[in-house]
């Protein structure tokens, strides 16, 4: 039997995804929102580290699954198959609420000079640079939105580096766990200003839900007592008790499908049996994570875009950017890792911008979590790796071990970038996505600054011995992916424009971090959120002046 | 399924883990546990078994804190060479063969024959990636000792819901609770 013509797709129930099917269908459009994975939570993985985001040595709890899913990635001048729990395939998650279910939840809002780095900074060869179609300015007031539907903890009051804003963050700030207080001590000695870290989890009972338990199980796992907020606890439930809004799991999106004009005409996919299906909307939205979006809109070929949806200028896939994290260790005397949560509680934007001769920078803050597989590869150079004395350091240095780290904003690069593989399929027959390239030679720059900002903060927190962390080349993406369908006023430069509406096809949107024209020196989900709600407003008012109805 | 219901569950598995390790005069009476105790490697051969078991022994060491023999890190890397790692089963059987190789060529004994600091001496011939023996001209020693060393650090520190790790050994030493609940830290022993 048919499927029931809809007023809306959205594919991917991630932070973008699951915001607009909430906008949309609260503004009384009908919306299926597909997600290829399902709903999952904290009991059906527990603490187990071996299938956490952090790990993946034993598979993806919050997938995708190992069997069914693949990608190919460059090893040298070789091409390789990759399957999702290798860090070369670059995964965010597959689930209901995409990343937010198992991510640390760290909330930020990305600083006005963030939209402008081009005005900024200048022109830096190797590199695409180039200003936000939209400001700061345009998207506080979605920061706001999300901030306080979705729900947020925080103080920017607190850090002298926030962007300005109208209201608070609607949640108290976490305080600090030991970490945190003897960071900041450290930090204030400095002449920096650490403040406490902003959050999407509840400090405070909200949204009707309790307050965090601070077991600092925060990154990498679901949330034992629903305290952290995702969309998959707040927006998307709203959206389905509109009544206007159905979610089909386990269902995996192949290809979006075109009139003769080329306008969307609704998705072919595959429904969790399996069986070929067709769906049509007067419109469709596709947020799928900067990886799986850019290689729909590929896949998606007519006649009047015969390289992909959007892809006539060759930009779609291009600029893939995630975060070189960079910082430093130190080893205390003193117990310093006091497992309560929130893991991390301290950060510092004193390096964010204003670096001499770099562009940019980062945020800094301390580590959320620090798990006992993942420990045995802490180690100053030289350890042991093996034998008596890695256990007896595992032993003695779990608790007297901090790290301060954080993410570089990179630099843009043309040729980092997904494309579709020529020959290898999914299980599903789809062509699967190929990532190349790597990141520009200036976020190595960055990083080694920052990795010496770091380790001085930790030698000055009593730290008695310190090694610092830097990035290398490499290609970024994983969980902070963003880039591929940058959003631009030209068309010749850009995928969508400053709405995250494809150029050349009126009907169909993108609204996730592939929008991202610049990736802040800061965790994008915050953004990602704001932009689902920005680029929801925009349809809403296109749908209330009848111009995207077939 | 309710966390009750889990504990059960993953205690149930424990135990039949446990029972390739001489603790089957308590299975009597399971039959399944009775077939463990019997054959209790899936894809390991008893020889296989003995060997890896002895080099995850040098890998962590027992000292005034329980080693990989005693947390059971070999009935981790057997179970998982029948399911998520069944693509380094050849790795593992080669690489096994290799270690007697180098033993032979060091001390005219295989591994197992060999003293304690004899052993240590083996494995780090296999890390530096110059042991000798015909089997690390088809297969890196490096790569073979960093399989062995990555998998036997999971099965001591990771979740005992894999196989290793028995009684909490590795969180009990690092002072974790687990799962880290306020209010529910405990330990699921048999």
């Amino acid at each position: 039997m048919a499927n029931k013509h809809v007023n809306a797709i959205v594919v991917g129930a991630g932070a973008g995804g699951g915001v607009v099917a909430k906008e949309l269908s609260e503004a009384g459009l009908t919306v299926v929102l597909f997600e290829r994975g399902r709903w999952q939570d904290y009991e059906d993985h527990d603490h187990d580290e071996l299938i956490s985001q952090r790990i993946t040595a034993l598979g993806n709890a919050f997938g995708p699954d190992n069997e069914r899913y693949r990608r190919v990635a460059q090893r040298g001048d070789k091409w390789v198959t990759v399957p999702p729990n290798e860090w070369a395939y670059n995964n965010n998650a597959a689930c209901m609420g995409g990343g937010t279910l198992s991510y640390g939840a760290m909330a930020w809002r990305f600083m006005p000079q963030d939209f402008r780095m081009k005005s900024t900074y200048g022109e830096l060869a190797g590199s695409t640079l180039a200003d936000w179609p939209l400001t700061y300015e345009d998207l506080e007031p979605y920061y706001e939105k999300a901030e306080w539907e979705i729900g947020v903890s925080g103080d920017d009051s607190q850090n002298p580096f926030a962007p300005p804003r109208r209201k608070p963050q609607p949640m108290p700030p976490f305080p600090f766990n030991t970490e945190g207080r003897v960071l900041k001590a450290a930090a204030l000695r400095l002449g920096y200003h650490p403040f406490p870290l902003p959050m999407l989890r509840n400090s405070v009972s909200y949204g009707g839900r309790p307050k965090c338990r601070r077991c600092r199980h925060c990154v990498g796992f679901a949330c034992a007592v629903n305290a952290k907020c995702g969309t998959q606890n707040t927006v998307i439930p709203q959206a389905l008790a509109t009544g206007n809004c159905e979610v089909r799991t386990q269902s995996v999106v192949a290809e979006i499908l075109f009139d003769d004009r080329g306008r969307a005409t609704g998705v072919a996919y595959f429904d969790a049996q399996d069986q070929g299906q067709i769906q049509t909307a007067d419109l469709v939205v596709v947020a799928g994570s900067a990886t799986e979006s850019a290689r729909l809109l590929l896949n998606s070929k007519h006649r009047l875009f015969p390289q992909g949806a959007g892809n006539n200028h060759d930009w779609v896939g291009r600029n893939l950017q995630g975060h070189a994290y960079t910082g430093a260790y130190g080893l205390f005397p003193e117990v310093m890792y006091d497992d309560i949560g929130a893991g991390a509680t301290v950060g510092l934007c004193d390096f964010n911008h204003g670096n001499e001769g770099l562009k940019g920078g980062g945020m800094l803050a301390n580590e959320f979590i620090r798990l006992p597989y993942l420990f045995t590869d802490r180690r100053p150079p030289g350890s042991a790796r093996w034998g008596l004395a890695h256990k007896d350091f595992q032993r003695r240095q779990f608790k007297h071990l901090t790290s301060v780290k954080g993410p570089v904003q990179e630099m843009p690069v043309f040729d980092a970038r997904v494309e579709i593989d020529p020959v290898v399929k999914d299980h599903w027959g789809i062509p699967v996505a190929r990532l190349s390239g790597s990141r520009h030679e200036h976020d190595v720059e960055i990083g080694h600054f920052l990795a010496d900002k770091a380790e001085q903060l930790l030698k000055e927190a009593g730290a008695t011995q310190t090694w610092k962390a830097p990035p290398g080349m490499g290609l970024s993406g994983g969980q902070h992916q963003a880039g591929t369908c940058r959003m631009g006023d030209d068309p010749a430069t850009s995928v969508t424009n400053r709405y995250g509406q494809l150029h050349e096809i009126d009907n169909l949107f993108v609204a996730d971090g592939s929008l991202h024209v610049t990736n802040g020196g800061f965790n994008p989900v915050l953004t990602i959120m704001a932009l689902g709600y920005w680029v929801s407003d925009y349809i809403k008012k296109e749908w209330q002046s009848s111009r995207l109805r077939s | 399924m309710n966390r009750t219901g889990s504990g059960i569950r993953l205690s149930r598995r424990d135990f039949l883990a446990g029972a390739g390790l001489g603790t089957g005069m308590l299975l009597m009476g399971w039959g399944c546990a009775q077939r463990s105790a019997a054959q209790p490697w899936q894809v390991l051969t008893d020889p296989e078994a003995r060997l890896l078991e002895a080099m995850t022994e040098q890998i962590i060491p027992a000292d005034q804190d329980p080693g990989a023999r005693d947390a059971g890190c070999i009935h981790f890397i057997d179970r998982q060479l029948a399911g998520f790692y069944r693509t380094h089963v050849e790795t593992y059987r080669q690489g096994l063969i290799g270690v007697d190789q180098t033993s032979q060529v060091l001390y005219g004994k295989d591994f197992l024959a060999c003293a304690w600091d004899e052993q240590t001496e083996v494995m780090k011939r296999l890390e530096s990636g110059q042991a000798q023996g015909a089997i690390w001209q088809e297969i890196s020693s490096r790569q073979f000792f960093n399989l062995v060393r990555d998998h036997t650090m999971q099965a001591f520190y990771g979740s005992p819901r894999h196989g290793g790790n028995r009684h909490y050994v590795s969180y009990r030493m690092l002072g974790l609770d687990y799962p880290q609940i306020v209010g529910q830290n405990r330990y699921r022993d048999i």
